[in-house]
């Protein structure tokens, strides 16, 4: 391959990737343009909190326990070496609200909801349900993909919550009550140390990122996928790989912004 | 009855990407207030053209004018008003899966009606009735034939008595007696509303029964005829008489343009 056909095939890929994200922007702009109405039937937002919120509760709340108990059977170990096993609430507590609650949350909810979302408005679309509510002169972005946007957002901050008091729960559980810790010194070390607006607040903000993030991709991934089975597969492994990146990629940059002072 | 006509199709030229062409150069009249059925073998175009009456789809070339008004499909608020003035019947019914047979009908009459619920439940009992599907109002869609199915979403087509109904292959995967009811209904609605209905299909018989106007399509919708049923059926032109007696050999071929048969099968 000469250079002229190099450079010819990678302006074809830098035009097609611009198109690709002016695209998508023109989808979110075009989605937060339909949120206020969509705000004022609060009902279908509700019925979306239950299908993507509550139905995650089961795999938020296991895998929080689960992450609770390893938390603090690897920290007794690394801890005990030096004595310091009174600090390990606080361990436990920052390790849980700042980083693993919103991250895995996150992920989980992109595994659980944001394939669902996918999948489901895939076959809405496959099934020519969009366009028939397009040609109701129904606006499917305000009526299928608004509540569930909006949905999404207000759920995954609950769910990260949950996750992270499950977790410390876990983690009392194996410390406290099976390797026998001290346990006024693990919740009074909690709350003399763990600031509510500096680790919890910026934990529920993180949650709060990657809601939007999660439940942008699950939304467009369904909403622009081809109409066929085969489409709607990749849309809904597309969906968590894509989510999944921009998660992890994201939590770095807000780690960094959020706790890069002592 | 072409004076004033409901939808015209002026020199349109549509393909989904610029590899095909789906439609080249069309120009076609659907009367107003009457039934036109438009005919024609699988992949002519016929749905597309419907899809471009909405307003789904804009023409590459020519114009879609909607009872006076050129289509125009980046004016929301254009597209927002005609579409409130048709009706679609889907091929496949399109309904709403997550939705139950009456919560279907009822939807676009909630989502455009300020109509108490009350009113809303015998309009939708009235429109299920009329496709005799009153006592399935309380089904899941999964619980419904495909042919049920057709017919609940011919009672949401017409749930807001819209000025242009489109029916897109209403009676495929029909048994007789509906496809019967089916067609019946489609004749009786237009005459008791005095809207336009466009009749996409591929069943002779039926359309000839119902239709007012029968515009006969091929590839890449080049227009073979079109006429009154009458008209079509007593056609002495070849192509024509191919399509309405469904004759298998003829100007129109069965087989897809291949080379020579003996090149695939005596090397």
């Amino acid at each position: 391959m000469n250079p002229a056909q190099q450079l010819q095939r990678l302006g074809a890929w830098a035009l097609e990737q611009s198109r690709g994200w002016g695209h998508a922007a023109y989808f979110v702009f075009d989605l937060l343009r339909v949120l206020p109405p969509s705000l004022r039937r609060f009902g279908l937002v509700v019925g979306q909190i239950y299908a993507i919120g509550n139905r995650s509760l089961i795999i938020i709340c296991a895998s929080g326990l689960a992450v609770g108990f390893v938390l603090a059977l690897q920290m007794y170990y690394a801890l005990v070496t030096f004595g310091a096993t009174e600090t390990m609430g606080l361990i436990v507590n920052l390790a849980l609200v700042r980083e693993l609650g919103p991250v895995v949350a996150a992920l989980l909810f992109a595994g659980r909801a944001g394939t669902s979302l996918t999948a489901e408005i895939g076959l809405m679309k496959a099934g020519e349900q969009i366009s028939a509510m397009e040609l109701m002169a129904i606006d499917p972005r305000a009526r299928v993909l608004a509540p569930r946007f909006i949905g999404g957002i207000i759920s995954l901050p609950l769910l990260a919550i949950l996750f992270s008091a499950v977790g410390i729960l876990g983690a009392w559980v194996v410390a406290v009550m099976l390797i026998g810790v001290d346990a006024g010194n693990f919740w009074s070390i909690m709350q003399t140390r763990v600031d509510v607006w500096r680790d919890v607040g910026n934990g529920v903000v993180k949650a709060f990122v990657f809601g939007v993030i999660c439940t942008l991709v699950a939304l467009y991934q369904g909403y622009e996928t081809e109409a066929t089975p085969e489409g709607v597969a990749y849309a809904t492994t597309r969906t968590v790989v894509i989510s999944s990146l921009w998660v992890l990629g994201m939590d770095f940059i807000l780690t960094a912004l959020m706790f890069s002072t002592p | 009855m072409f004076d004033n006509p409901f939808i015209e199709i002026d020199h349109v030229t549509f393909g989904y990407d610029n590899t095909r062409t789906i439609l080249s150069d069309v120009s076609l009249k659907f009367p107003r207030g009457k039934v036109t059925a438009i005919l024609g073998g699988s992949g002519c175009g016929k749905t597309t053209l419907m899809r471009l009456i909405g307003g789904v789809h804009a023409a590459d070339k020519g114009r879609v004018v909607f009872d006076g008004e050129v289509l125009n499909t980046r004016d929301d608020t254009q597209l927002f008003r005609i579409r409130r003035r048709l009706g679609m019947l889907f091929q496949f019914g399109a309904l709403f899966t997550d939705l139950t047979v009456f919560d279907n009908v009822a939807f676009p009459m909630r989502e455009h009606t300020k109509l108490p619920e009350s009113m809303i439940r015998d309009l939708v009992l009235m429109k299920l009735n009329a496709v005799g599907l009153r006592g399935a109002a309380h089904l899941r869609i999964s619980e419904v034939s495909g042919g049920m199915a057709r017919r609940i979403a011919l009672a949401r087509a017409i749930a807001l008595d819209p000025e242009l109904i489109m029916y897109d292959e209403p009676f495929a995967g029909l048994d007789l007696i509906s496809m019967g009811v089916a067609a019946k209904l489609i004749r009786t609605l237009n005459d008791t509303t005095g809207a336009t209905s466009l009749v996409v299909s591929h069943d002779v018989p039926e359309c000839m029964a119902i239709s007012d106007w029968v515009i006969l399509l091929a590839n890449q919708g080049r227009v073979v005829a079109q006429g009154t049923p009458k008209q079509l059926m007593d056609s002495l032109d070849p192509e024509t008489r191919q399509f309405v007696r469904g004759e298998p050999d003829g100007p129109v071929k069965f087989h897809f343009p291949a080379r020579e048969i003996a090149e695939d099968f005596l090397r």
